[in-house]
Protein backbone atom coordinates (compact mmCIF):
# COMPACT_ATOMS: atom_id res chain seq x y z
CA UNK A 1 0.00 0.00 0.00
CA UNK A 2 2.85 2.39 0.81
CA UNK A 3 4.17 2.42 -2.74
CA UNK A 4 0.82 3.23 -4.37
CA UNK A 5 1.11 6.96 -3.93
CA UNK A 6 4.46 6.90 -5.78
CA UNK A 7 2.78 5.13 -8.72
CA UNK A 8 -0.02 7.70 -8.43
CA UNK A 9 2.42 10.60 -8.55
CA UNK A 10 4.48 9.09 -11.40
CA UNK A 11 1.34 8.29 -13.40
CA UNK A 12 0.05 11.79 -12.72
CA UNK A 13 3.25 13.31 -14.11
CA UNK A 14 2.84 11.18 -17.28
CA UNK A 15 -0.73 12.46 -17.63
CA UNK A 16 0.51 16.03 -17.22
CA UNK A 17 3.25 15.45 -19.81
CA UNK A 18 0.60 14.18 -22.24
CA UNK A 19 -1.38 17.36 -21.62
CA UNK A 20 1.76 19.48 -22.07
CA UNK A 21 2.57 17.85 -25.44
CA UNK A 22 -1.01 18.36 -26.65
CA UNK A 23 -0.92 22.00 -25.57
CA UNK A 24 2.60 23.05 -26.61
CA UNK A 25 2.77 21.10 -29.89
CA UNK A 26 -0.84 20.93 -31.12
CA UNK A 27 -2.07 24.02 -29.29
CA UNK A 28 -5.05 22.26 -27.75
CA UNK A 29 -6.45 21.47 -24.32
CA UNK A 30 -6.27 17.78 -23.44
CA UNK A 31 -9.84 17.15 -22.32
CA UNK A 32 -11.00 13.57 -22.83
CA UNK A 33 -14.74 14.36 -22.88
CA UNK A 34 -14.30 17.14 -25.45
CA UNK A 35 -12.02 15.06 -27.66
CA UNK A 36 -14.42 12.08 -27.65
CA UNK A 37 -17.68 14.08 -27.58
CA UNK A 38 -16.62 16.30 -30.48
CA UNK A 39 -16.20 13.25 -32.69
CA UNK A 40 -19.57 11.84 -31.61
CA UNK A 41 -21.66 15.00 -32.05
CA UNK A 42 -19.77 16.21 -35.12
CA UNK A 43 -18.45 19.43 -33.55
CA UNK A 44 -14.84 18.27 -34.04
CA UNK A 45 -15.05 19.27 -37.73
CA UNK A 46 -11.65 19.06 -39.39
CA UNK A 47 -9.98 17.93 -36.14
CA UNK A 48 -11.53 14.49 -36.39
CA UNK A 49 -8.36 12.69 -37.53
CA UNK A 50 -6.20 14.40 -34.92
CA UNK A 51 -8.63 13.39 -32.18
CA UNK A 52 -8.98 9.83 -33.46
CA UNK A 53 -5.19 9.47 -33.21
CA UNK A 54 -5.30 10.79 -29.65
CA UNK A 55 -7.90 8.16 -28.74
CA UNK A 56 -5.81 5.49 -30.49
CA UNK A 57 -2.87 6.36 -28.21
CA UNK A 58 -5.08 6.59 -25.13
CA UNK A 59 -6.50 3.12 -25.80
CA UNK A 60 -3.44 1.51 -27.38
CA UNK A 61 -0.74 2.16 -24.77
CA UNK A 62 -2.65 0.83 -21.72
CA UNK A 63 -3.74 -2.15 -23.83
CA UNK A 64 -0.11 -3.01 -24.61
CA UNK A 65 0.91 -2.43 -20.97
CA UNK A 66 -1.91 -4.68 -19.77
CA UNK A 67 -0.92 -7.44 -22.21
CA UNK A 68 2.76 -7.22 -21.26
CA UNK A 69 2.54 -6.74 -17.49
CA UNK A 70 -1.01 -7.49 -16.34
CA UNK A 71 -1.96 -5.37 -13.36
CA UNK A 72 0.27 -2.85 -11.60
CA UNK A 73 1.57 -5.36 -9.08
CA UNK A 74 2.34 -7.81 -11.89
CA UNK A 75 0.52 -10.63 -10.08
CA UNK A 76 -2.55 -10.98 -12.29
CA UNK A 77 -4.45 -9.53 -15.23
CA UNK A 78 -5.30 -5.82 -15.35
CA UNK A 79 -8.86 -5.19 -14.19
CA UNK A 80 -11.13 -2.23 -13.50
CA UNK A 81 -13.16 -3.96 -10.76
CA UNK A 82 -16.23 -2.05 -11.96
CA UNK A 83 -19.60 -3.15 -10.61
CA UNK A 84 -21.32 -6.03 -12.39
CA UNK A 85 -24.66 -4.23 -12.06
CA UNK A 86 -25.09 -3.29 -15.72
CA UNK A 87 -28.04 -0.98 -15.00
CA UNK A 88 -25.80 1.07 -12.73
CA UNK A 89 -23.14 1.05 -15.46
CA UNK A 90 -25.63 2.31 -18.08
CA UNK A 91 -26.96 5.07 -15.79
CA UNK A 92 -23.41 6.10 -14.87
CA UNK A 93 -22.30 6.16 -18.52
CA UNK A 94 -25.27 8.34 -19.53
CA UNK A 95 -24.68 10.73 -16.61
CA UNK A 96 -20.96 11.01 -17.42
CA UNK A 97 -21.61 11.51 -21.14
CA UNK A 98 -24.36 14.10 -20.71
CA UNK A 99 -22.82 15.86 -17.71
CA UNK A 100 -19.34 16.33 -19.14
CA UNK A 101 -20.68 17.72 -22.42
CA UNK A 102 -23.10 20.13 -20.71
CA UNK A 103 -20.31 21.27 -18.38
CA UNK A 104 -17.87 21.30 -21.30
CA UNK A 105 -15.20 19.30 -19.50
CA UNK A 106 -14.30 16.42 -17.22
CA UNK A 107 -11.48 15.37 -14.90
CA UNK A 108 -8.79 15.99 -17.52
CA UNK A 109 -10.10 19.20 -19.13
CA UNK A 110 -11.53 21.05 -16.14
CA UNK A 111 -9.41 19.24 -13.54
CA UNK A 112 -5.87 18.81 -14.86
CA UNK A 113 -5.82 21.45 -17.62
CA UNK A 114 -8.15 23.98 -15.94
CA UNK A 115 -6.75 24.03 -12.41
CA UNK A 116 -3.16 24.21 -13.71
CA UNK A 117 -3.94 27.50 -15.49
CA UNK A 118 -5.86 28.74 -12.44
CA UNK A 119 -9.14 28.77 -14.38
CA UNK A 120 -12.05 29.63 -12.08
CA UNK A 121 -14.42 27.51 -14.19
CA UNK A 122 -12.08 24.53 -13.97
CA UNK A 123 -11.86 24.84 -10.20
CA UNK A 124 -15.60 25.29 -9.69
CA UNK A 125 -16.41 22.36 -11.99
CA UNK A 126 -13.90 20.19 -10.11
CA UNK A 127 -15.43 21.08 -6.74
CA UNK A 128 -18.92 20.22 -8.02
CA UNK A 129 -18.04 16.88 -9.59
CA UNK A 130 -15.98 15.80 -6.58
CA UNK A 131 -18.72 16.75 -4.10
CA UNK A 132 -21.38 15.08 -6.30
CA UNK A 133 -19.10 12.04 -6.66
CA UNK A 134 -18.70 11.85 -2.88
CA UNK A 135 -22.48 12.11 -2.38
CA UNK A 136 -22.92 9.55 -5.17
CA UNK A 137 -20.73 7.03 -3.36
CA UNK A 138 -22.59 7.62 -0.08
CA UNK A 139 -25.98 7.32 -1.80
CA UNK A 140 -25.38 4.47 -4.26
CA UNK A 141 -22.94 2.42 -2.20
CA UNK A 142 -23.75 2.97 1.45
CA UNK A 143 -27.47 3.84 1.36
CA UNK A 144 -28.85 2.03 -1.69
CA UNK A 145 -26.22 -0.71 -1.93
CA UNK A 146 -26.29 -0.69 -5.78
CA UNK A 147 -22.53 -1.02 -6.20
CA UNK B 1 2.73 15.59 -37.66
CA UNK B 2 -0.34 16.76 -35.73
CA UNK B 3 -1.69 13.22 -35.75
CA UNK B 4 1.63 11.78 -34.57
CA UNK B 5 1.85 14.17 -31.60
CA UNK B 6 -1.83 13.59 -30.83
CA UNK B 7 -1.13 9.87 -30.59
CA UNK B 8 1.96 10.49 -28.42
CA UNK B 9 -0.06 12.74 -26.13
CA UNK B 10 -2.90 10.22 -25.90
CA UNK B 11 -0.35 7.48 -25.26
CA UNK B 12 1.25 9.40 -22.38
CA UNK B 13 -2.22 10.07 -20.95
CA UNK B 14 -3.11 6.38 -21.22
CA UNK B 15 0.21 5.24 -19.74
CA UNK B 16 -0.28 7.66 -16.85
CA UNK B 17 -3.79 6.42 -16.15
CA UNK B 18 -2.55 2.83 -16.19
CA UNK B 19 0.52 3.42 -14.00
CA UNK B 20 -1.35 5.57 -11.48
CA UNK B 21 -4.06 2.94 -11.04
CA UNK B 22 -6.80 5.32 -12.16
CA UNK B 23 -8.39 2.64 -14.34
CA UNK B 24 -9.07 0.71 -11.10
CA UNK B 25 -12.54 1.87 -10.08
CA UNK B 26 -11.89 0.82 -6.46
CA UNK B 27 -9.20 3.49 -6.17
CA UNK B 28 -11.43 6.21 -7.63
CA UNK B 29 -14.43 5.28 -5.50
CA UNK B 30 -12.07 4.77 -2.57
CA UNK B 31 -10.90 8.37 -2.90
CA UNK B 32 -14.46 9.69 -3.16
CA UNK B 33 -15.62 7.53 -0.25
CA UNK B 34 -14.77 9.62 2.80
CA UNK B 35 -16.82 7.28 5.00
CA UNK B 36 -15.09 4.10 3.80
CA UNK B 37 -11.43 3.12 3.75
CA UNK B 38 -10.19 6.34 2.19
CA UNK B 39 -7.63 5.94 -0.62
CA UNK B 40 -5.48 9.05 -1.17
CA UNK B 41 -4.05 7.97 -4.57
CA UNK B 42 -6.22 10.24 -6.73
CA UNK B 43 -4.91 13.34 -4.99
CA UNK B 44 -1.33 12.36 -5.88
CA UNK B 45 -2.35 11.72 -9.50
CA UNK B 46 -4.04 15.13 -9.77
CA UNK B 47 -1.09 16.84 -8.11
CA UNK B 48 1.40 15.04 -10.33
CA UNK B 49 -0.52 15.95 -13.49
CA UNK B 50 -0.97 19.58 -12.56
CA UNK B 51 2.78 20.20 -12.09
CA UNK B 52 3.90 19.74 -15.75
CA UNK B 53 0.71 21.40 -16.98
CA UNK B 54 1.34 24.44 -14.79
CA UNK B 55 4.74 24.96 -16.43
CA UNK B 56 3.28 24.23 -19.87
CA UNK B 57 0.72 27.02 -19.44
CA UNK B 58 3.47 29.39 -18.27
CA UNK B 59 5.49 28.53 -21.39
CA UNK B 60 2.58 29.43 -23.71
CA UNK B 61 2.74 33.10 -22.77
CA UNK B 62 3.96 35.13 -25.73
CA UNK B 63 4.61 31.99 -27.82
CA UNK B 64 2.87 29.93 -30.49
CA UNK B 65 2.14 26.18 -30.65
CA UNK B 66 5.02 24.24 -32.23
CA UNK B 67 2.87 23.08 -35.15
CA UNK B 68 1.22 26.44 -35.80
CA UNK B 69 -2.18 27.85 -34.97
CA UNK B 70 -3.00 29.61 -31.74
CA UNK B 71 -3.05 28.63 -28.10
CA UNK B 72 -6.50 28.37 -26.48
CA UNK B 73 -7.96 31.73 -25.45
CA UNK B 74 -7.86 32.89 -21.82
CA UNK B 75 -10.29 30.93 -19.66
CA UNK B 76 -13.83 32.23 -19.47
CA UNK B 77 -14.38 33.48 -15.91
CA UNK B 78 -18.19 33.12 -15.99
CA UNK B 79 -19.67 30.38 -13.80
CA UNK B 80 -22.96 29.41 -15.41
CA UNK B 81 -25.75 26.99 -14.76
CA UNK B 82 -24.50 24.53 -17.39
CA UNK B 83 -21.11 24.27 -15.71
CA UNK B 84 -22.63 23.57 -12.30
CA UNK B 85 -25.44 21.29 -13.49
CA UNK B 86 -23.26 19.34 -15.91
CA UNK B 87 -20.47 18.84 -13.39
CA UNK B 88 -22.98 17.65 -10.78
CA UNK B 89 -24.50 15.08 -13.18
CA UNK B 90 -21.01 13.97 -14.18
CA UNK B 91 -19.98 13.62 -10.52
CA UNK B 92 -22.93 11.36 -9.70
CA UNK B 93 -22.09 9.08 -12.62
CA UNK B 94 -18.39 9.12 -11.67
CA UNK B 95 -19.19 8.16 -8.07
CA UNK B 96 -21.65 5.46 -9.14
CA UNK B 97 -19.19 3.37 -11.16
CA UNK B 98 -15.79 5.05 -10.69
CA UNK B 99 -15.09 5.71 -14.36
CA UNK B 100 -14.65 9.04 -16.14
CA UNK B 101 -14.11 9.54 -19.91
CA UNK B 102 -10.29 9.11 -20.11
CA UNK B 103 -9.97 5.96 -17.98
CA UNK B 104 -13.06 4.39 -19.59
CA UNK B 105 -11.29 4.45 -22.98
CA UNK B 106 -7.88 3.54 -21.53
CA UNK B 107 -9.31 0.41 -19.85
CA UNK B 108 -11.55 -0.69 -22.74
CA UNK B 109 -9.39 -3.73 -23.56
CA UNK B 110 -9.41 -5.15 -20.02
CA UNK B 111 -12.59 -3.54 -18.67
CA UNK B 112 -14.85 -6.49 -19.48
CA UNK B 113 -18.50 -6.19 -20.48
CA UNK B 114 -19.01 -3.38 -17.94
CA UNK B 115 -16.32 -1.30 -19.61
CA UNK B 116 -17.82 -1.72 -23.07
CA UNK B 117 -21.35 -0.98 -21.82
CA UNK B 118 -20.09 2.10 -19.98
CA UNK B 119 -18.35 3.51 -23.08
CA UNK B 120 -21.46 2.85 -25.24
CA UNK B 121 -23.72 4.55 -22.68
CA UNK B 122 -21.28 7.46 -22.35
CA UNK B 123 -21.20 7.80 -26.14
CA UNK B 124 -25.01 7.82 -26.23
CA UNK B 125 -25.03 10.51 -23.52
CA UNK B 126 -22.56 12.59 -25.52
CA UNK B 127 -24.74 12.16 -28.60
CA UNK B 128 -27.85 13.40 -26.74
CA UNK B 129 -26.06 16.16 -24.83
CA UNK B 130 -26.25 18.92 -27.49
CA UNK B 131 -30.06 18.62 -27.76
CA UNK B 132 -30.41 18.54 -23.96
CA UNK B 133 -28.18 21.60 -23.71
CA UNK B 134 -30.23 23.38 -26.40
CA UNK B 135 -33.45 22.66 -24.47
CA UNK B 136 -31.94 23.91 -21.22
CA UNK B 137 -30.77 27.07 -22.91
CA UNK B 138 -34.18 27.48 -24.59
CA UNK B 139 -36.01 27.21 -21.27
CA UNK B 140 -33.69 29.66 -19.55
CA UNK B 141 -30.54 30.91 -21.25
CA UNK B 142 -27.36 29.91 -19.46
CA UNK B 143 -25.42 32.84 -18.06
Amino acid sequence: MQIEWIFGLAGGVLIGLGGAVYLLVNGRIMGASGIIGGIIDGSAGNQKAERAWFIAGLLGVPTVLAILFGNLQGDGPAQTYATENLWAVIVAGLLVGIGTRIANGCTSGHGVCGISRLSLRGMVATVFYIVAGGFGVILFKHLLGWV
Amino acid sequence: MRNLFSAISGGLFGAGLFVSGMTDTRKVQGWLDVFGEWDPTLAFVMGGAIIPMFFAWRWTEGRMPALGGMFPPKPNPVIGRNLVLGSTLFGFGWGLVGLCPGPSIASLYYGGIQGTVFVLAMGAGMWFAPSIKARLDGAAPAV
